[in-house]
């Protein structure tokens, strides 16, 4: 790695390949995210969205290439795996919300169990984002109480409430009735505004244009176009962009 | 997927670094599993160590673990342990068909089957309730006593015994098995038309059988060595063999035979079960190192 360290990004993926049995679902990923970017993966299922994903979060071991984080090659098998995960934060399609736990203890569990911070400051922390989000009055309510909309943006919160360094979004708002989805974008709205860097896949191209700072359409497990929203969506160079964005109502 | 494997070259060598990070890995297994075995053996080796040098070694060693002994019972209590494997395997048929029986009554609804209902509930609790020994003693000298049944070997009384007892625990996991069937499949089946009956053997069972099967061998396992209890009403089983036998030598190795004879006979389901219960995981989940 050269240049200076305020050049490092905080995601850099560098020929990342990954098969299941037969199947291979990534072949070969080049990408870089910068701090305080936004970057949103496109395509269609099965394109391996959801995969690379995981393969950042080292829920899946690569089969060959490199992952660094904030310049550390997070690939290599002497990293120690819950220190790098503990440093990212994770929103899944169906929020998968502890049930047996309340919104606060869900929220607080990382802070105290991971990251040693004792109960009242995680505490009181928690219900800061809770509030900010309008979600203080539910702390105390267990997950299945809430609506869909409020139980992913709890799940945001309980992601984000350790001051992860990338915060990963595996299409949060695919699982929502088409009203709820609003009230999460907003929230992904906000944690832009705040700087937050973030790797997101996403079925909502609207959106993607609207928030993302760059777009990778990956096809068929590699990142077939890369750029700025208005490049990918406004003028795609890929025959497959075309055609994929043409199947998608916006 | 034909367009892919048409993509695909024929064979990517993989990286330096990839090749590395193997070599790492092949490395570290090995190193682990040369600790694994030498941690074994010094735990081992301790373990004899100690046993050995007990004071009174010599002593439980003449008693407990005499192979000409061993080679003199070998005839008797192999001939109990064919009588406890008939037992065992009538048992489990009855126990299956007595569980599935009681289990279906108590998922009944509707205010008709109230006494079925009760009867079934009144059942597991009494049952679950009450000692194997006190149940075997019961039925196995209480109702030969009644003077009305045939005369029967007390073997058969031992198995109706044993039915009675696991069939009361047998039942409770089918009915956990049946209420984890989520309530949306029994409303996709009714919706289809399927009565409550056909609901229940076409949808809700192979559903409730998938997650109690670990449930169920693991009973199977605890039953085939309660099967050696039998031998309380004077049945010559494994262990009453070796009763007899020790009343003879003064030595108790007949019954450590007829003991290693009952762990060799469970354990194929053992390891059977712990093949059934880690191949549902891996089906159940999707890939991943969590």
């Amino acid at each position: 790695m050269s240049g200076s360290p305020a050049a490092v990004p905080v995601l850099r993926l560098e020929g990342v390949y990954k098969s299941f049995q037969q199947t291979d679902v990534l072949r070969g990923i080049d990408l870089t995210v910068n701090e305080h970017e936004v970057v949103a993966l496109i395509g269609a299922s099965g394109s391996g969205k959801s995969t690379l994903l995981r393969v950042i979060n080292l829920l899946e071991r690569v089969d060959d290439g490199r992952v660094w984080l904030q310049g550390e090659d997070i690939s290599d098998p002497r990293t120690k795996i819950d220190a790098v995960r503990a440093r990212i934060g994770v929103v899944f399609q169906h929020y998968n919300l502890f049930p047996h736990l309340s919104v606060l203890d869900n929220v607080t569990l990382a802070s105290r169990s991971v990251h040693g911070i004792p109960r009242r400051a995680a505490e009181k922390r928690a219900l800061e984002l809770l509030d900010a989000i309008g979600l203080a009055d539910k702390a105390r309510d267990y997950p299945d109480r809430l609506s869909g909309g409020q139980q992913q943006r709890a799940a945001i919160v309980r992601a984000i409430a350790t001051d992860p360094e990338l915060l990963l979004l595996d299409e949060v708002t695919s699982a929502l009735d088409p009203e709820l989805v609003g009230e999460v974008l907003d929230l992904v709205r906000q944690l832009k505004k705040t700087g937050t860097t973030i790797v997101m896949a996403t079925h909502e191209m609207s959106f993607a244009r609207d928030v993302a700072d760059r777009v990778a359409f990956l096809d068929q497990g590699s990142v077939l176009e890369l750029g700025t929203p208005a490049e990918v969506f406004g003028s795609p160079r890929e025959e497959r962009t075309r055609e994929f964005l043409a199947r998608i109502p916006r | 997927m034909t367009t892919t494997a048409a993509l695909t070259p024929p064979a990517r060598l993989p990286s330096t670094v990839e090749l590395e990070r193997r070599a790492f890995r092949r490395r570290q297994t090995g190193r682990s599993v040369l600790l694994g075995f030498a941690s074994t053996l010094v735990f081992a080796v301790l373990v004899w160590m100690f046993v050995v040098n007990t004071p009174g070694w010599t002593q439980v060693q003449q008693t407990f673990f005499d192979p000409a002994v061993a080679l003199k019972a070998w005839p008797r209590v192999f001939d109990g342990l064919l009588l406890n494997i008939r037992v065992l395997l009538f048992s489990a048929v009855g126990v299956l068909i007595v569980s599935l029986l009681i289990a279906t009554l108590r998922t009944l609804r509707g205010p008709v089957f109230f006494p079925l209902r009760a009867l079934a509930t009144g059942y597991t609790d009494l049952f679950r309730g009450m000692p194997l020994i006190i149940v075997l003693y019961l039925v196995g000298f209480g109702l030969p006593g009644l003077d009305v049944f045939p005369k029967v070997p007390s073997a058969v009384w031992g198995t109706v015994a044993l039915i009675l007892t696991y069939s009361a625990y047998v039942a409770e996991v089918w009915r956990a098995g049946i209420e984890a069937v989520h309530p949306s499949q029994v409303l996709a089946a009714r919706s289809l038309g399927l009565s409550h009956g056909k609901t229940m053997v076409k949808i809700v069972l192979p559903q409730a059988l998938r997650k109690v099967t670990p449930a169920l061998m693991n009973d199977f396992v605890a039953m085939q060595k309660d099967v050696g209890l039998i031998s309380i009403l004077g049945a010559v089983d494994a262990v009453r063999a070796a009763q007899i036998e020790t009343a003879a030598t003064f030595n108790f190795t007949p019954y450590v035979l007829a003991g290693l004879l009952f762990v060799l006979l469970a354990l194929p389901m053992i390891r059977l079960t712990d093949w059934v219960t880690a191949r549902m995981r891996r089906r159940e989940q999707i890939g991943g190192v969590v």
